[in-house]
């Protein structure tokens, strides 16, 4: 009997929060039949808006890949001073708020800054260009590939890597060879993870990116504007794709998730 | 989220896993050279300047604009909304856990994973999925657009998966033959529930709600559409913040992140510790 209660009420809650209004939304976009939901995607602007999107991630995604690998490595194999310091500093980002990352850019990187008016000189626009949508979005993802590979390092431990080092491999041999293959699922992982996070991000990206239509307008820019702008249509069916995408990020996590348990 | 290893115990080993240490000396100074600066140009540095800057007119500057009605407003709204949000987190997501861990029914698998939706949808469609069924053309003729409860249903969406997904892990772990002689000398499930398992969950939950909380305090995208933005009613602090910039108010905007951060980092070291605590129980 309790038992029963406990799943009822745990089920009405997710379908109330969760499954319910996402049901809604896939109803209300395709209200129209799928052509119309196909030629809002293929709108010029959101087009545009989502090739800016997915540069801007995939820079985020290569940058924070690099970085997240390595200070790994340098966090379980390495010993130095002010390292607990460090690898708290890595988690910094999940707790600030994406508006505050926005700011924090502009007060360093913006137009009347020394640094910004730097680059501005050589050509270069960080804020409310390119540049600094990356760095925002690189900022918010930043402490997901690195908490997905420490685990997996620290328990394959040292033996092989050290078995290599003996019979004379190079540290660059030792770490293609023996070290990331077997960490090649936490890296993947940790990839999907800070891709599906980059895609997503909005507020940080709102604040630096200055919404320019057509210019620096992200897809989730896009959505709001035109939600905002009772294009309906346009706003659900560009969200009708991150939802999609969202989901098949959750089907490669469960693909991904039992090869590691192995 | 996965990272928080709370059933597991510390690696055996006390210091680094020294693989290469007198061969990688150069490569990892180099390493940790470049790891440090990408960490410090792109969130340290940033980070200061919004302190440097939050404190630039003297702290009675800092005061006032922490204190001016609507973004007093904002911060209580969001304080007040994150507490709430925890709260109901601990409950719902703990039952949620249970039922995922102890109950058996069919589509369980895929419950489960509808769990982590919340994570891998951008949180601006959050907000957007929330007022189909809880906006002006909700179906059940319940409208929150523009309503407190409305931030809050948000908050709730962005953070589910937190509790359930740290208490989860350690249900599983739990050996049930405590529970099982507990019942053989007579106890009831409601006082095997509070005296067997309850303890065992306490380090988990804790750590799910101040994560719940920290998300919910610095949220943003899914609560722009729902909320409305209007000033003392609906405002969250990140929203406030986006006006101030808008507005170049930004000594106004500096001062309440700063808060925000404070609160933030207050919220991480009480995570830290208790995963420490959590640890030396083993």
């Amino acid at each position: 009997m309790a038992r029963w209660t406990l799943r009822l009420v745990a089920l009405a809650y997710l379908a109330l929060l969760l499954v319910i209004p996402l049901g809604i939304i896939v109803n209300r976009t395709f209200e129209n039949g799928a052509g119309a939901v196909w030629d809002s995607l293929n709108e010029p602007l959101a087009r545009h808006a989502f090739q800016v999107t997915l540069q801007v991630a995939l820079w985020a995604v290569l940058l924070n890949t690099i970085f997240g690998v390595g200070a790994a490595l340098l966090i379980v194999r390495y010993d130095f001073p002010g390292k607990r310091i460090f690898n708290a500093l890595i988690d910094l980002p999940l707790a600030v708020s994406p508006v505050v990352v926005g700011l924090a850019l502009i007060l360093v990187y913006g137009r009347l800054t020394p640094v910004g008016s730097w680059f501005g000189d050589q050509g270069i626009d960080i804020i409310f260009a390119l540049p600094g949508m990356v760095m925002a979005t690189a900022f918010v993802s930043l402490p997901l590939m690195v908490r997905e590979v420490v685990p997996v390092l620290e328990e394959i431990g040292v033996e092989q890597e050290q078995a290599a080092w003996t019979l004379g491999a190079s540290g660059w041999q030792t770490f293609r060879r023996i070290t990331f293959p077997s960490i090649r699922w936490a890296v993947a992982y940790g990839l999907v993870l800070t891709l599906a996070r980059s895609l997503g991000e909005f507020g940080a990206v709102a604040v630096v990116s200055g919404r320019i239509v057509g210019k620096t307008q992200t897809i989730t820019l896009y959505v709001q504007q035109h939600f905002e702008n009772f294009d309906k249509t346009g706003a659900y069916a560009a969200s009708f794709a991150l939802a999609a995408i969202a989901v098949v990020v959750l089907l490669i996590m469960n693909l991904l998730r039992p090869k590691e348990d192995r | 989220m996965s990272d928080l290893s709370l059933t597991e115990a510390p690696p055996e080993t006390a210091g680094p896993q020294a693989s290469g240490l007198r061969h990688g000396r150069v490569g990892m100074g180099l390493g940790l050279g470049l790891a440090t600066a990408y960490l410090s140009l792109l969130v340290l540095i940033p980070l200061g300047a919004v302190v440097w800057r939050a404190r630039s007119d003297g702290w009675g500057e800092f005061w006032e604009d922490v204190t001016n009605r609507e973004s007093w407003a904002a911060l209580k709204l969001t304080l007040v909304a994150g507490l709430l949000v925890a709260v109901i987190n601990v409950v719902m997501g703990t039952l949620i856990a249970w039922v995922l861990v102890r109950d058996k029914f069919f589509g369980k698998r895929l419950v489960d994973a509808v769990i982590d939706l919340p994570f891998a949808l951008p949180t601006i469609v959050a907000g957007l999925v929330l007022l189909a069924l809880y906006g002006p053309e909700s179906p059940i003729g319940i409208d929150l657009a523009y309503k407190q409860s409305g931030v809050l249903v948000a908050l709730l969406f962005v953070t589910l998966p937190f509790v359930v997904r740290t208490v989860q892990p350690v249900l599983e772990e739990l050996d049930q033959e405590m529970e099982q002689a507990a019942a053989s000398l007579g106890a009831s499930n409601f006082t095997i529930f509070r005296r067997i398992i309850l303890p065992n969950l306490y380090p988990a939950i804790a750590a799910g709600a101040a994560l719940s909380f920290a998300r919910a305090i610095s949220e943003f995208g899914s609560t722009v559409l729902i909320s409305g933005n209007l000033p003392f009613k609906t405002e969250v602090a990140a929203v406030s913040i986006y006006g101030q910039i808008q507005s170049d108010n930004t000594n106004a905007a500096a001062a309440v992140s700063t808060v925000l951060l404070v609160v933030a980092l207050v919220v991480l070291a009480l995570i830290d510790l208790l995963q420490r605590w959590a640890v030396r129980r083993g």
